[in-house]
């Protein structure tokens, strides 16, 4: 079984519009989005839920107010700024680390564990999929994360199943952290542009730290063609293969719109390309046994 | 007043409009908050005029007064300590930096030290003020970066920040206590789904919020009916369009090149002050 997972450091690239390709494409595989702030997967594979769990993770103070004496101890100590002036808890910013509960002298602030979020196994017309929903303004994403992809993982071992595809997260901390360590390719989407140059290499910089293989794909490649030649030069320069590139099209919209992944709404000049790429990584992984 | 430009999904053009904003306006102070992965300083090319680092206070042991009781871990809520053996462990990419563990200490055993895990530049181009943040590679918490940023604030002036996309700790470390904030979309199903997202972390922290939809003739009206049904005002529409892409990717600002998008993104902050004063 083997894990990959596609990131771009910047957001709106195309990760989970190619996910969805690969989800099409693949055999035997879990999918599972590990962007579990913003998740879109779900709207392209139209899951059936077959299992869902509520996610419990973390604890908020919460002071009573009537045991309180006003003694201002957890102010002083709280470093989140979360203890308000009239000493009852701003629980958005409460990291939960339970500093205030515990020097009051009163016993008068309590620590709750949060409901952070839901997850589900469900089935698609593609396979399984295991996804999530983090509760608005809640923390512990990259929990979360791991959360979903060890289900995923179970859930591929019992099949013997071949893949786990991964949809990540935009950015470089710790929902991405926690969505790359441990996979065996990190698929890094990258548009011609300097911003998706610049956020690229970052990601890249944090793949490497965790020791993880990288694979570039070039999205909406045609937008700006000496920005894509530079990629390819940066690409070549540090040893990271690129697994192909993508034109713009608005089919890509189209398809999205109509709840349907790339592969099965056109068979053009997007879905050619994704399925070259698709049997490029397929082979390169195979080889890497 | 505080701006500041947010939106659930990546890559709908938050820091298009966020750079676009600050050089449409006078006496401007612009932050970058999205930390992880910074952007406005490739459109604005500021001047830089200091680097200072973000350190968070970690749990350093000294072996010597250490009589291993284990105090320590007991408290830390985050898994970021170990005792074994009666010795210390610390695993301090977990550790949030509270100082519970160097309080607790019954033998004074814990100092903290300063572990780095970012760093904030400062600078200007013209007339705009800069800060921005960025996360160290491989470190997982950007908020405590994204704070760091925000001591800069200077009420004096417009401010704006630019946020990281998503609905989680990062977003509301950003937006949180700002006047405004101005949450970008596109027409798509994906962008519908993270709007509806982001309008519910906005809602949750009571900061009064409009809409912009960017690439508008992409997609389709749901985004709209959505707007109208939840009475959002929708402040702006950008319709796509290869000239603006294609000055975007080569990190040009896009008013430089469309000055007439001056005189709408004018008329933005415009708007935002009428729906401010009601």
């Amino acid at each position: 079984m083997k894990q990959i997972v596609i990131i771009s450091g910047k957001g709106g690239t195309g990760k989970t519009v190619i996910t969805g390709a690969f989800a099409a494409l693949a055999e035997d595989k879990v999918m599972v989005d590990c962007d579990v702030d913003a998740a879109d997967l779900h709207l392209i594979l139209d899951p059936e839920i077959k299992q869902s769990h509520i996610f419990r993770s973390g604890v908020t103070a919460f002071t009573h107010k009537e045991l309180c004496e006003g003694c201002g101890v957890c102010k002083t100590v709280c470093r989140f700024e979360a203890v308000k002036d009239d000493f009852t808890i701003d629980p958005v910013s409460c990291e939960g680390c339970a500093f205030c509960s515990l020097v009051c002298p009163q016993n008068a602030i309590q620590m709750k564990t949060n409901v952070s979020g839901k997850w589900f196994v469900s089935g698609t017309r593609f396979g399984p999929l295991v996804h999530a929903r983090l509760g608005v303004a809640e923390e512990n994403s990259g929990k979360l994360v791991s959360l979903v992809r060890q289900k995923a993982k179970e859930i591929a071992e019992s099949k013997n199943y071949k893949w786990v595809i991964i949809d990540g997260s935009p950015g470089i901390g710790c929902p991405v952290i926690a969505s790359i360590t441990g996979v065996d390719c990190a698929v890094i989407v990258i548009e011609p542009t300097l911003s998706g140059l610049h956020d690229a290499r970052r990601v890249i910089d944090v793949v490497k730290y965790f020791n993880v293989p990288a694979k570039i794909i070039i999205n909406k490649y045609d937008l700006n063609h000496d920005m894509t030649k530079k990629i390819e030069r940066w690409s070549e320069d540090n040893n990271i293969q690129i697994l192909g590139k993508i034109i713009f099209d608005k089919a890509v919209v189209e398809s999205v719109v109509e709840g349907k992944t790339i592969i099965e709404y056109s068979n053009d000049g997007v879905t050619k390309a994704l399925r070259n790429i698709w049997r490029l990584l397929e082979e390169e992984l195979d080889r890497t046994n | 007043m505080i701006i500041s430009i947010a939106s659930g999904k990546g890559g709908t053009g938050k820091t298009t409009i966020a750079t676009s904003l600050a050089l449409s306006l006078s006496n401007v102070q612009l932050l970058d908050c999205d930390v992880e992965e910074p952007n406005c300083h490739i459109f604005i090319r500021p001047i830089l005029e200091s680097r200072n680092p973000v350190s968070i206070p970690v749990p350093g042991v000294n072996q010597d007064k250490c009589d291993g009781c284990g105090r320590c871990q007991e408290v830390c809520a985050y898994n970021a300590i170990a005792v074994v053996n009666k010795e210390v462990l610390i695993f301090s990419e977990l550790c949030h930096g509270c100082g519970s563990c160097t309080y607790f200490c019954p033998n004074d055993a814990i100092e903290e030290i300063n572990k780095k895990i970012g760093i904030i530049e400062t600078g200007r181009k013209n007339e705009i003020q800069f800060a921005h943040g960025k996360l160290d590679i491989g470190m997982m918490m950007s908020p405590p970066v994204i704070r760091a940023v925000r001591k800069h604030i200077n009420k004096k002036k417009t401010v704006i920040i630019d946020a990281p996309p998503g609905t989680s700790c990062p977003v509301i470390t950003a937006i949180n206590g700002t006047d405004f904030v101005i949450l970008v979309t596109e027409p798509t199903p994906f962008g519908l789904n993270d709007l509806s997202l982001a309008v519910e972390v906005v809602r949750k922290l009571g900061i009064p919020f409009g809409v912009i939809i960017n690439r508008s003739d992409l997609g389709n009206k749901k985004t709209d009916e959505y707007c109208v049904r939840e009475n959002i005002p929708i402040l702006m529409r950008i319709p796509f369009s290869k000239k603006i892409a294609e000055i975007y990717s080569r990190g040009d600002p896009v008013v430089k090149e469309l000055p007439e998008y001056r005189e709408k993104f004018q008329g933005l902050y415009k708007k935002i002050k009428e729906i401010k004063t009601g």
